[in-house]
């Protein structure tokens, strides 16, 4: 199966364990992903806000550079993963909105006809076309005995909904459940994490990022999978600063939904980008995964 | 004869002609339709001065034929047959056609609504032309009258009609009738116990001597039409012989497996494998769960049959089917919850302590899994603080869009018996009090005055994940309160949701077998909202209680009471006028190939072996044309929809185009 891929900026570089991870479990998976040549940013949630038109323009650019020989594209983080789709459904919807992009887009002598590309998430991927039995019969090493709290954040489920529940999704719940792994209730699931309010406002972004550690560990979660960038940063590299905040001492693992699916087939750890986290995840990981071995 | 046909337009008052020019639709069908002698508009066709207009045309004019562009024909068409029957006219010799729904309410644009209209009055007019004398059927009544759910609404209609000294079968899926109510505590706003006023007419209707009860029993398959149905019934097996059964209950009492009641208990309490679902079932003989007998599961136990003193059990039974005939039939069907689960962020299923609406009014029951106290899951503690959550499932896009109407008294009844069994502050999260029938507007400043909190807010999450250190091991419920403009955290031990009541999941299938209609969100179609409720477009079958869309107790109850009012009037008539509209084969040309017996939908075609022709019977034909299409030698004939009716309607649309062919060839022009 061949797939158009659509890494975005996050994953050159502080989620190159995202990009790395990602391509080793599609690798595993037979799944052929194929880098959109010349690919652009997505501008965030940020460019939408300033200027509609040109945000739509610059994210449509990528679907126009979408092989004609492909129909699906696979965006692994939640912000471009939206704005892909997003884009798609407003060129979709408002045929004035899709012949201005198509102008823009025909300055680059490139088009796009709304609809033509199929923006995917890996993990609906891996949920609906491969499935429960192909993913157990994958498994090397059996997440047992490992407390694992899902973490969808807000941009996957919502508002384009068709894929999971938007308030309580649960596909990566039942993923990690085939896996072995013990998935702990986590409430607050689709919950935001703050996103870009760090830049903005500290005391509220560490309020939103303590909440969501607070209920890992009142379930006591041993790790947090994560499938978006945004999400992975604050909850990982401001964990210390929460700590330093709110006088509180967690110390939760936060890592990419594809990285502990590396571990669970069996996967090179160093080839899935362990060790790049600033909350160092593999001890946590080792400790339990080889206690039950052991056991 | 030279037809004289007479078109009368409606204005509809502006209904019609705010989008139709009905003044120029008249003058035009006058001077350009082939034996139109008179063309009228009116304000309101319909009225007295409307029909008496007609009716002195007709003797005036000496006309032969009567075209009225009106409204639909579903409520007029009666009116203007009668009109022109009134004047000596045959009334199959009236045609109705639509101005209004099919035109005025769903045009835009004036000029080319008016141009619509122009081709269906010259539709009409060409049909009507054609369209011969007929005369109705008279088909006897069937004094007996089938009702469907054994509800309170079911339950008085049939009792209704079995003190008026007509025969009723009642057909009642569960092992007992009582309905929804049975499980009820207290009823809203009077707070009479529901089981006291509730059995008093379970066992009037178990033992009056005009009403036959068949409980877990489905309506399996209706044919025939008003007066004279044919139901056939499933007694689905209960393993128990009810001759023999004398409702003792001890094979109940010795039954060794408990498996959770999703039905009665609402899934909030157990049941035995072999049960009665309450203590005061009609009837009280209990049935066996095949799906969760011992015995069915493994061949093993018959402990009931072994202690059964009179050898009432019977593990062989199986089910039976029951032919009826019946004048008129009473649907009430009732209503079902809506899945909580459906709505995650409120956490049914994942939270212990959030309840749906009836799992609490077992709760509330004295004679319910926790006697009637108040308890949270652990069956225990006594909740301190309790939310109710309103509209879930209802007025929301995402589920339905209905309010269900009765959520809001049954809230604040909730509210009171928290108040009354517990020392409990109540919360209640509602979008709007809906409180407005006798005496509920009374009950909701009663709670007001009682202290139970209203927050104006729908709930955006019920969860146990605490921020603050008063919310550890509480529920919180996140709420906007809009009347306030603020977010809020209320902290709670017991949650209570408020379902929606939503259509029975089957309705539509049952709506099929009956013929009719149902409602986009799923509710039985009345024949008209306002004045014909109980009603439904299938004369002979009447709607009656939440079947027909969300309805309290005394909503229903008044219900029921209307449709047996209403049967009562078919069957005091004695007999009843059908439409002659239906199918006649030439048994001359007949080849008797049959294809028409087994197409019929209806079953009205019976085949002669004797002359070896079929032949149509007249009182079950309901006219749809089925056989006349697929009659190989074409020698069945619909009346009232000829192919000569048929295909001049066709020419009469086309009116326009046809003018212009004739323009393009002028030989074709005569007189």
């Amino acid at each position: 199966m061949k797939y158009a891929y659509y890494p975005g900026c996050s994953l050159e570089c502080n989620s190159a364990a995202y990009d790395h991870s990602v391509r080793a479990v599609a690798d595993l998976l037979g799944i052929e992903l194929r880098e959109i040549d010349d690919w652009n940013c997505c501008g965030a949630t940020e460019y939408f806000t300033q200027d509609e038109l040109a945000a739509c323009a610059v994210i449509a650019r990528n679907l126009a550079l979408v092989d004609p020989q492909l129909d699906q594209v696979v965006a692994p983080c939640a912000a471009c993963y939206l704005n892909l789709r997003k884009v798609d459904h407003l060129m979709q919807e408002n045929p004035e909105l899709e012949s201005k992009v198509n102008q823009c887009l025909a300055a680059g002598k490139l088009h796009y006809d709304p609809g033509r590309v199929r923006v995917r998430h890996l993990l609906d991927l891996i949920y609906s076309d491969f499935g429960e039995a192909t993913l157990r019969d994958k498994v090397v090493q059996p997440l047992t005995g490992l407390r694992v709290a899902c973490y969808y954040g807000c941009q996957i489920v919502r508002p384009f909904h068709g894929t999971d529940n938007p308030e309580q999704p649960t596909k990566l719940d039942e993923v990690f459940s085939w896996l072995g792994a013990e998935v702990v209730d986590f409430p607050v699931k689709a919950h935001c994490c703050g996103g870009h309010m760090t830049q903005i406002s500290e005391p509220q972004a560490f309020e939103m990022i303590r909440r969501l550690l607070a209920n890992a560990e009142e379930y006591k979660a041993d790790v947090i999978v994560t499938m978006c960038p945004m999400c992975q940063l604050n909850l990982d590299a401001y964990q210390a600063r929460v700590n330093g905040f709110f006088h509180t001492d967690y110390k939760i693992p936060i890592i990419f939904f594809t990285q502990l699916l590396g571990v669970a087939f069996g996967l090179d750890w160093k080839k899935l980008g362990f060790g790049k986290e600033i909350v160092p995840a593999e001890p946590v990981l080792r400790r339990k995964l080889t206690a039950v071995a052991a056991a | 004869m030279a037809e004289r046909v007479g078109v009368y337009i409606c204005h509809c008052g502006s209904n019609i002609a705010g989008m139709v020019d009905v003044e120029q639709v008249a003058k035009w069908a006058g001077e350009n339709l082939e034996g139109v002698v008179v063309s009228r508009d009116y304000k309101f066709m319909c009225s007295s001065l409307g029909q008496a207009m007609i009716e002195e045309d007709i003797k005036k004019h000496n006309l032969t034929h009567v075209v009225v562009g009106a409204c639909s024909p579903h409520l007029h068409e009666k009116t203007f047959r009668k009109a022109c029957q009134n004047a000596g006219l045959n009334p199959y010799l009236c045609q109705m056609t639509n101005l209004r729904e099919h035109v005025s309410w769903v045009s835009r644009d004036r000029e080319k609504a008016t141009e619509k209209a122009r081709a269906l009055v010259a539709a009409a007019v060409e049909r009507v032309k054609r369209q011969e004398p007929l005369q109705p059927l008279s088909v006897d009544v069937n004094p007996a009258t089938l009702v469907i759910g054994g509800g309170i609404a079911g339950l008085q209609a049939t009792l209704e009609l079995a003190d008026a000294g007509y025969p009723v079968y009642v057909v009642e899926r569960r092992p007992s009738i009582g309905g929804h109510m049975a499980q009820f505590d207290k009823t809203f706003p009077t707070l009479d116990c529901s089981a006291c006023i509730l059995t008093p007419k379970m066992s009037e209707a178990g033992q009056h001597p005009n009403v036959t009860l068949y409980t877990y029993s489905e309506v399996d398959e209706v044919s025939g039409s008003v007066g004279h149905f044919r139901v056939r019934i499933r007694r689905k097996a209960r393993m128990v012989t009810e001759d023999k059964c004398t409702g003792c209950g001890i094979c109940v009492e010795k039954c060794p497996r408990k498996v959770v009641d999703e039905d009665f208990e609402a899934g909030f309490g157990y049941r035995k494998a072999i049960y009665t679902p309450f203590p005061q079932a009609v009837p009280r003989i209990p049935v066996i769960d095949v799906h969760s007998c011992i015995w069915f599961e493994r061949q093993k136990c018959r402990a009931c049959e072994k202690l059964c003193p009179t050898g009432a059990i019977d593990f062989e039974q199986k089910d039976e089917i029951i032919e009826l005939e019946v004048g008129n039939i009473i649907v009430a069907t009732g209503w079902n919850m809506f899945d909580c689960r459906r709505i995650p962020q409120y956490g049914y299923g994942r939270l212990a302590n959030v309840f749906t609406a009836l799992e609490f009014e077992r709760m509330c029951n004295a004679a319910g899994p926790t006697n009637g106290k108040i308890l949270l899951r652990d069956g225990k503690t006594e909740p301190q603080t309790v939310a109710i959550v309103h509209c879930v499932g209802s007025r929301d896009s995402n589920h339905n869009e209905y309010c269900s109407g009765i959520c809001c008294m049954a809230a604040l009844k909730f509210g009171h018996l928290v108040l009354e069994k517990t020392k409990a502050e109540v919360y209640s999260f509602y979008i709007d009090m809906r409180t407005n029938q006798k005496g509920y507007e009374e009950f909701y400043h009663r709670l007001l005055e009682e202290g139970m909190h209203f927050v104006r807010g729908k709930v955006a999450e019920v969860t146990d994940a605490a921020r603050r250190p008063d919310e550890a091991g509480k529920l919180i419920v996140q709420v906007e309160d809009t009347l306030l403009g603020k977010q809020r955290r209320i902290p709670v031990d017991m949650v209570i949701l408020m379902g929606a009541l939503e259509p029975q999941t089957d309705a539509k299938e049952l709506g099929l077998k009956l013929g009719i209609s149902c409602s986009m969100a799923g509710w039985y179609t009345e024949r008209h909202p306002k004045l014909d409720p109980v009603a439904t477009m299938t004369d002979g079958i009447f709607v009656a209680g939440t079947c027909q869309g969300p309805k309290d107790i005394p909503a229903s109850v008044a219900q029921g009471a209307a449709a047996a009012a209403r049967v009562m009037g078919m069957i005091t008539k004695r007999k009843v006028w059908i439409e002659p509209v239906v199918a006649t084969i030439d048994e001359s040309r007949c080849s008797g190939c049959r294809i028409c017996n087994n197409i019929c939908p209806y079953n009205a075609i019976e085949y002669d072996e004797a002359k070896g022709v079929s032949r149509v019977i007249t009182a079950m034909c309901k006219g749809c044309g089925t056989c006349v299409a697929a009659c190989p030698a074409g020698v069945i004939s619909g009346a009232h929809f000829s192919n000569e009716q048929v295909f001049a309607e066709i020419e009469g649309i086309l009116w326009d185009a046809l003018q212009e062919e004739k323009k393009a060839e002028p030989q074709a022009v005569t007189g």
